[in-house]
């Protein structure tokens, strides 16, 4: 009877084992992605957390966008595809008493240059005046001075709301958003413009532009290493050494003559399709250290060769960036040959197989309408992993812990 | 006094304006601010203007040689030491000392002013307009990162990191490529053919001077071929040693069929022969179970290699479209009208399909131009047409012929049903009974995958049997003698001359010393025998 019992134990054993085996054999074309957070990528916020958005005059949103339709196709559009996702999305409530978080639609970047560059001189006071308002119409604001709203800022540097990093950095975070979370692109430790708790986004980078350039998936790579865009700006960075703190330039000095690098600050029309013929796209900082490279490089399988010492990379809490990217120091810049051909095959295939899971891409995109697992999920599932709120966030009455008179004086101007 | 304050002014301004838009920028700027800080001493001689004025000079004239770094950090040391030490908190003195400190590399630039020291400053020039808001920003940078843990990404001008020798370390080029192999393999095995099938190419041939150049071209295509490929031969006239020995020579797996009828001369009749001739070899398929995808690859047509891609994906009966190239053979053109030009269709042959990529015809090639211009004769110098469809555009699934397999199609007809009564064969939609379930491949037809071509010497031409010379040529055979017709008497008549010559030249080093002699009596020989 025992020995039935053995022998009935190892059978099933060894077929289960066989079916194991059997699996990795097969060789997945993708592999699940498990993030620090787990495999969150593909959860579901619906349910798990509720929002409710302010009702903001047409001043702070339609009005700047008829001006200037522009700003639904720059890299900042996020902000606004953020507000016309909520207004119709599951997890939008009427009831501000269940909300637990609360969104502001103000477009503060919807400021642009006749060449389309945002101008950032006005939003602190743009941001400034929608808050004053949020806090003098409803109750929300002020029990907890903002603790549990989020505002969508993805300018260069975030919050600070300047494009030169050194006026940035002096700037700071506008003080009215010091307890707010901020949703933003920008992310770079230990940095002024960084702050903690803050939910990292990637650019927007306009989804059927890039569905329209699709190749057929077996057209081989045969690019080795891939770059377009500037390595000098010479028209704000004469001498070099300021822009890209000098990482392009040396990108371009140390590999100019290397076959292996086509890089060159052509723009040509197969862009897209050339990034799916490269196994390994650089994505070196720019003015600032995120760039929609990366969100390009995903979407078509290129791995991703992060050149921004200290960046903090989008969702990087629910996506294994180590394991999808190559991290290169800004000081091993001139190694990068060797960095890269000394990556092990089989490592290299591994983050081919990430990349090519189709909830990476998703979490990456902007789509119109939005999709299961798309960034704006992401986003709302950012939110729901940092419910429920603590203690601090709702404040005793009577407590106060913003300055409102804080800031440059240019800054309490009305808008 | 007044009236010189004016100009001096505005010289200042100027100089000002103008120097802060060129490198000089730094010390222009911090010369003008002087100015303006003791904009009262305006009042003093005219010995205080030219000092400003030899002042700005001679920055200019130092940055100009020593570059605008070395002006800058002058300009920085000498004047803005009262705003650093005037800040509130001392963080700011070590903002700028730890700004010091940090990366000094080299910088190779190719400026005649080359620098080798670089320091890197925090925020003290920005990128231009350079304005004196610089000391603020300085302050309130400090103030700012004082209160962080710093971080050691600084802000600022980095040195440009180039290694001592930027070129390809070839070691590496070949991991790269290998790495780029490898990911091609997998490319490959993911997104590519799954499961590739056995190539059965069928080619009709006989031995005949153009024999060597078709097959070898043939022969070429085939070996690229990615997949297992069988080539069956079928040679009208029982096998030769010369197709053997050229086939085998190939190094792919040949089955060399000989079919007992010799190729007749006629075009005609030719066509006829090869249908026959394929359908041979489809029996020999079907008697030998072989397993694949049948390809027929006439000798003289090209392929593309995408076409053996294409047919794996077949099921049944698929076509492709095919070019067709009418080559027309004579020195001139046939005169086709404007009109003809203009309703000229293309040249392609193949499978039409409707929007919904479902066959609903066939496209073939219009002879309609060259009506009463054909070549009847094979190695005749006129066009070459087809005839209706031709075979090189279908591809079959072998087990469509066999007796028995498995979701063998009801609309094919049995092999042993077809051609028995010597009628004849025109194209491959005989073999069915609906044509209509036969698949377009190449994008619907849309894509050109091998090329149609007959081109022949005479059939009665003289060619080196299996193109080795044996035994060694001894005597140079006239012009006259030779089978192809003369295409100008004048012509033959100077090759003849030369001919002469040559056969002269070499007899005379043999035989006789003195040259000259033997060559004009010759040449008088030659002119009586042309008369």
């Amino acid at each position: 009877m025992r020995w039935v019992l053995a022998i009935a134990i190892l059978a099933a054993a060894s077929f289960f084992l066989g079916a194991e085996a059997q699996d990795a054999r097969q060789g997945h074309q993708t592999e699940r992605i498990s993030g620090s957070a787990g495999d969150v990528l593909e959860d579901d916020p619906v349910g798990r957390l509720k929002v409710y958005v302010y009702d903001l005059p047409s001043k702070y949103n339609k009005k700047l966008l008829k001006k200037d339709p522009r700003c639904l196709n720059h890299m900042f559009a996020a902000e606004i595809f953020m507000h016309r996702f909520l207004l119709s999305s599951a997890v939008r409530t009427f009831n501000p008493e269940e909300a637990d978080w609360f969104y502001t639609p103000v477009y503060t970047t919807c400021d642009l240059t006749p060449s389309g560059l945002p101008l950032p001189f006005k939003s602190p006071r743009m941001m400034r005046s929608a808050i004053e308002l949020i806090a003098t119409s409803w109750p929300y604001w002020n029990r907890s001075e903002g603790a549990d709203h989020f505002f969508v800022t993805p300018h260069d540097f975030g919050a600070c709301f300047h494009y030169q990093e050194e006026k940035a950095i002096g700037r700071g975070i506008l003080p009215l958003l010091q307890r707010a979370t901020l949703v933003q692109t920008f992310g770079q430790k230990n940095h002024v413009c960084l702050k903690d708790g803050s939910i990292t986004i990637p650019p927007f980078a306009p989804p059927q532009k890039m569905q329209a350039h699709l190749i057929p998936p077996d057209t081989p790579r045969s690019i080795f290493v891939y770059f377009r865009g500037l390595f000098y700006d010479t028209s704000n960075d004469p001498e070099g050494g300021y822009y890209a703190r000098g990482a392009r330039a040396s990108v371009w000095e140390n590999f100019k003559n290397n076959p292996l690098f086509d890089i060159s600050t052509d723009h040509p029309p197969t862009y897209y399709e050339d990034m799916q013929r490269a196994v390994f796209c650089l994505c070196p900082l720019g003015w600032a250290p995120w760039s929609p490279r990366l969100v390009e490089a995903v979407v078509f399988g290129c791995i991703p060769v992060i050149i921004a010492d200290d960046i903090v990379l989008p969702f990087a809490d629910a996506i294994p960036w180590e394991e999808i990217g190559v991290f290169v120091a800004e000081e091993d810049v001139p190694k990068l040959d060797s960095i890269l051909t000394s990556i092990p095959t089989d490592v290299i295939l591994r983050k081919q197989r990430l990349l090519a899971n189709p909830s990476m891409k998703q979490a990456m995109l902007f789509p119109q309408p939005a999709q299961q697992g798309d960034a704006f999920h992401q986003i709302l599932n950012g939110l729901a992993r940092k419910l429920p709120h603590g203690d601090n966030v709702f404040l005793k009455p009577g407590e106060r812990a913003l300055n409102w008179t804080a800031g440059p004086v240019g800054d309490l101007k009305p808008w | 006094m007044m009236k010189s304050l004016l100009p001096q002014s505005q010289l200042r301004r100027s100089a000002a304006a103008a120097a802060a838009r060129s490198s000089g920028g730094g010390a222009a700027s911090g010369g003008a601010d002087g100015a303006g800080s003791d904009g009262g001493a305006g009042g003093r001689a005219p010995a205080a203007s030219t000092f400003w004025f030899l002042l700005h000079a001679l920055c200019c004239l130092v940055s100009l040689f020593l570059g605008f770094r070395f002006s800058r950090l002058l300009f920085v040391l000498l004047f803005s030491t009262t705003a650093l030490y005037s800040s509130t908190s001392s963080s700011s003195s070590s903002a700028v000392l730890r700004a010091t400190t940090t990366t000094t590399t080299t910088t190779t630039t190719t400026t005649t002013t080359t620098n080798t020291i670089t320091l890197s400053f925090a925020a003290t020039a920005n990128p231009p307009p350079s304005t004196s808001a610089n000391y603020t920003a300085l302050d309130s940078a400090a103030s700012g990162t004082s209160g962080h843990t710093q971080s050691h990404v600084v802000v600022g001008r980095h040195g440009i990191r180039i290694r001592p020798w930027p070129h390809p370390d070839p070691v590496e080029v070949m991991r790269a490529h290998r790495i780029m192999e490898r990911v091609q393999e997998e490319q490959r095995r993911w997104y590519g053919i799954k499961e590739p099938r056995q190539v059965l190419v069928v080619t009709p041939t006989y031995s005949r001077a153009f024999q060597a150049l078709h097959l070898t071209g043939l022969l070429h295509s085939l070996r690229n071929v990615p997949y297992p490929l069988t080539w069956i031969v079928v040679e009208a006239g029982g096998t030769t040693n010369a197709t053997a020995s050229l086939l085998a020579r190939s190094g792919l797996t040949i089955v060399h069929i000989p079919f007992p009828d010799r190729m007749p001369h006629d075009w005609a009749d030719r066509h006829a022969t090869e249908n026959r001739m394929r359908l041979h070899a489809l029996r020999v398929i079907r008697e030998r179970k072989m397993d694949g995808v049948i390809v027929f690859a006439d000798d003289s047509n090209v392929h593309s290699l995408e076409l053996f891609d294409e047919v794996q994906k077949v099921q049944w009966m698929g076509a492709v479209s095919v070019g067709i190239l009418a080559h027309t053979g004579t020195a001139g053109q046939p005169r086709l009208s404007e009109e003809d030009k203009q309703n000229m269709p293309l040249p392609v042959q193949g499978p039409a399909c409707n929007s919904s990529g479902q066959l609903v015809g066939w496209h073939t090639f219009n002879s309609l131009p060259f009506a009463g211009k054909t070549a009847t004769v094979v190695g005749e110098a006129a066009p070459v047409l087809p005839r209706g469809l031709e075979w090189a555009g279908f591809v079959l699934n072998s087990r469509m012929l066999w007796k028995e397999a498995e979701g063998k199609p009801d609309w094919v007809k049995d092999l042993d049903a077809v051609g028995e009564n010597g009628e004849e064969i025109e194209n491959p939609l005989t073999l069915l009974n609906d044509p209509s379930s036969v698949e377009p491949l190449g994008n619907c037809g849309r894509k050109v995958l091998l090329w149609w071509l007959r081109v022949e010497a005479r059939a009665d031409s003289k060619f080196p049997q299996g193109w080795v010379i044996q035994p060694p040529l001894e005597v140079v055979v006239p012009a006259k003698r030779t089978p192809w017709p003369e295409t100008t008497a004048v012509l033959s008549s100077e090759l003849l001359d030369t001919k002469q010559d040559q056969e002269d030249r070499r007899l005379s080093r043999t035989n006789r010393s003195s040259r000259s002699r033997s060559t004009t009596k010759r040449k008088g020989d030659v002119q009586g025998q042309e008369n």
